[in-house]
């Protein structure tokens, strides 16, 4: 075993460092959850106490469950977050598999072109998405938001897929072919589950900007039916008065879907490092 | 009837040329062996029979069919790849079985090979494991039952042995030649190893540069090689080569003598000094400098040569090879 690994002072400094940094990381969303358990009072007087026995409401959760359809944007958060996780995995997925595997002319001019995307931010080209949008009667559908978040995450999953696609033994592929296994099989059942823990690193880049992404829900899909959950937390945040109560419950509830999101990813991240088909 | 029929291939990646009018016949269940030092095209010739690669030009015969267009899976062979190439996820059984489902055998028939490969390479105990749990050499024996429980017409092995470490490779070298007398298959086999090609063909080819340098059986390469890079790379330690006017012949041309065509000998006509010498027990390789040329003399049995001695040698004059400045054989 490695000797800087064994020592038990390395062991401990590398442990106080790590969690060092996980107290830091957590501190905001702590604070969040206590306070979204307190009256308005004590959330301003005392904002790093516990909830007590006096501090204790649950208003914030009352006010948000009053306003508003707070199941409904829960919901449109959801599937508009794994449609495009799914969408851009598959679709990302499969050009990488292209672009690694198959010889053809301007392959690398198209791998270039697909990882353009990295550098121009979507945005700069809101107004045109908005007219296409509004000229193909996808305004106010979560299509609308669908199609924009799996244009955003193409190129980045593009980009790193195929770099790891290409590690993934050519005999093995080529076995795949000699056993009679078609070019779908050999992607899906073969190259997919071996590049599992870039697929898991892919889809958690993706998925936090989507779940908190205030932008396009704005513009693209401002109707009360497809209102996002950051969209819908909107309404408690005024320009004069801000409802804390209700916004920080909002938030703590935002949390919990993209925890268990993260939690199936990060598995599936450990999960994916299976080795030892190939020496 | 011939199992495989190469007939003016030629293969090229854009403008390299990497197979340059390659014809070999290989006859029904017979032992072919490719070998050339690396980059000499054999793996892609490999892959070209096995349809992994389009032929630029020419034409692949398998069976007395053609197979230019014929998907790898259609061509009635098997491969074992150097790496193992197994299915990861598939535990042993199922790796074995993937390509019989896929023809559409009936679960009788493919529990019947399966069984019967496994019995052959001994893997019964190892059946419901995954290839992340076996050793190099039952990886291995996998790769080859997945090719074995195919029943093809022909066997195609990539370098199948270099991952394994020394003594298994020569228990495997043996499982292989077993294999073939049972199976009685034909099988084309990819090396760079020259011990592995002698030991194993019935029939070695020999590639540089994408050409075929020489088609025969062991023998008749080690004895009768055609130019100056066949006697050079069959035989271990390979060939000495000294100019022929260093033994005071005249005229351009280059000599080989074996090394264990090499004996001492107090008034032999090559006089050299001994750098190197490496005790084997049963041999004594003598490595020593002929004025600038490194010769190698492979002695029988036990001597007492010292690095730093002046030596003699002598040989059979028989047993003496002559190469032209092109390399070709004259003698």
């Amino acid at each position: 075993m490695n000797k800087a690994r064994s020592n038990p002072l390395n062991t401990a400094a590398m442990h106080g460092a790590l969690i060092l940094y996980t107290l830091i990381a957590l501190f905001p969303v702590f604070v969040i959850i206590i306070n979204s358990f307190k009256t308005r009072r004590a959330i301003f007087r005392e904002p790093l106490a516990l909830p007590d026995a006096e501090s204790f409401s649950l208003i914030g959760y009352q006010t948000v469950m009053k306003q508003g359809d707070f199941f409904l944007y829960f919901q449109n958060s959801l599937i508009v977050t794994v449609v495009s996780l799914a969408f851009v995995l598959l679709f990302g997925a499969m050009a990488a598999f292209a672009l690694s595997e198959y010889k053809f002319k301007g392959n690398t001019l198209m791998g270039l072109y697909l990882a353009l995307g990295i550098m121009i931010p979507i945005r700069i080209g809101t107004v045109a998405i908005l007219e296409m949008m509004v000229a193909t009667g996808l305004v106010n559908t979560l299509w609308a938001l669908i199609l924009v978040y799996t244009a955003q995450g193409l190129p980045l999953a593009v980009f790193i897929l195929s770099e790891f696609m290409r590690q993934v033994s050519d005999d093995l592929k080529n076995a795949g072919r000699v056993d009679g296994l078609s070019e779908y099989t050999i992607f899906f059942r073969l190259v997919l589950p071996l590049v599992r823990p870039a697929m898991a690193t892919v889809a958690v880049f993706n998925m936090i900007p989507i779940w908190n992404d205030l932008w396009f829900p704005l513009i693209l899909a401002p109707a009360e039916e497809t209102k996002t959950l950051t969209l819908g937390s909107q309404v408690f945040i005024g320009q004069f008065v801000t409802d804390w109560n209700a916004v920080l419950s909002a938030l703590s509830m935002a949390i919990l879907p993209v925890l268990v999101l993260y939690v199936i990813f990060s598995r599936q991240l450990i999960r994916g490092i299976t080795s030892g088909a190939v020496k | 009837m011939t199992a495989l029929t190469l007939t003016n291939v030629n293969k090229s990646f854009g403008t390299v040329e990497v197979l340059k009018d390659i014809n070999i016949e290989v006859e029904d269940g017979e032992f072919v062996v490719f070998v050339g030092p690396s980059g000499c095209g054999k793996s892609t010739l490999l892959r070209v029979i096995a349809g992994l690669e389009d032929v630029t030009s020419g034409e692949v015969r398998i069976g007395g069919e053609l197979m230019n267009l014929t998907p790898p899976s259609k061509r009635g062979i098997a491969m074992v790849f150097q790496s193992y190439a197994l299915y990861p996820h598939l535990n042993v059984r199922k790796n074995m079985s993937l390509a019989l489902k896929q023809e559409g055998q009936s679960k009788q028939v493919i529990e019947e090979r399966v069984a019967k490969a496994s019995k052959m390479l001994n893997l019964e105990p190892y059946l419901d494991r995954y290839p992340s749990e076996l050793s190099g050499g039952q990886r291995q024996r996998v790769a080859i039952g997945r090719a074995i429980v195919r029943e093809p017409k022909l066997f195609l092995f990539d370098e199948p042995l270099s991952n394994l470490d020394a003594a298994l490779r020569m228990n495997t070298r043996l499982e292989i030649a077993n294999l073939h007398q049972q199976l009685d298959a034909s099988m084309i086999y990819v090396t760079h190893d020259q011990t592995e090609a002698m030991t194993l063909a019935d029939k070695i080819v020999v590639l540089r540069d994408g050409r075929v340098e020489q088609v025969g059986s062991p023998m008749e390469l080690y004895n009768n090689p055609a130019n100056q890079f066949v006697a050079g790379f069959l035989g271990a330690p390979s060939m000495n080569f000294f100019p022929a006017s260093l033994l005071g012949d005249s005229g351009d041309t280059t000599m080989g003598v074996r090394p264990e065509d090499l004996f001492l000998s107090d008034d032999g006509p090559i006089a050299a000094n001994v750098t190197h010498v490496e005790h084997l027990g049963g041999d004594t390789n003598v490595i020593a400098m002929m004025q600038d040329h490194q010769i190698t003399a492979r002695l029988f049995g036990q001597h007492q040569v010292d690095a730093g001695q002046a030596v003699r040698f002598d040989y059979t004059p028989d047993r003496t090879y002559r190469f032209d400045s092109q390399g070709t054989r004259l003698s």
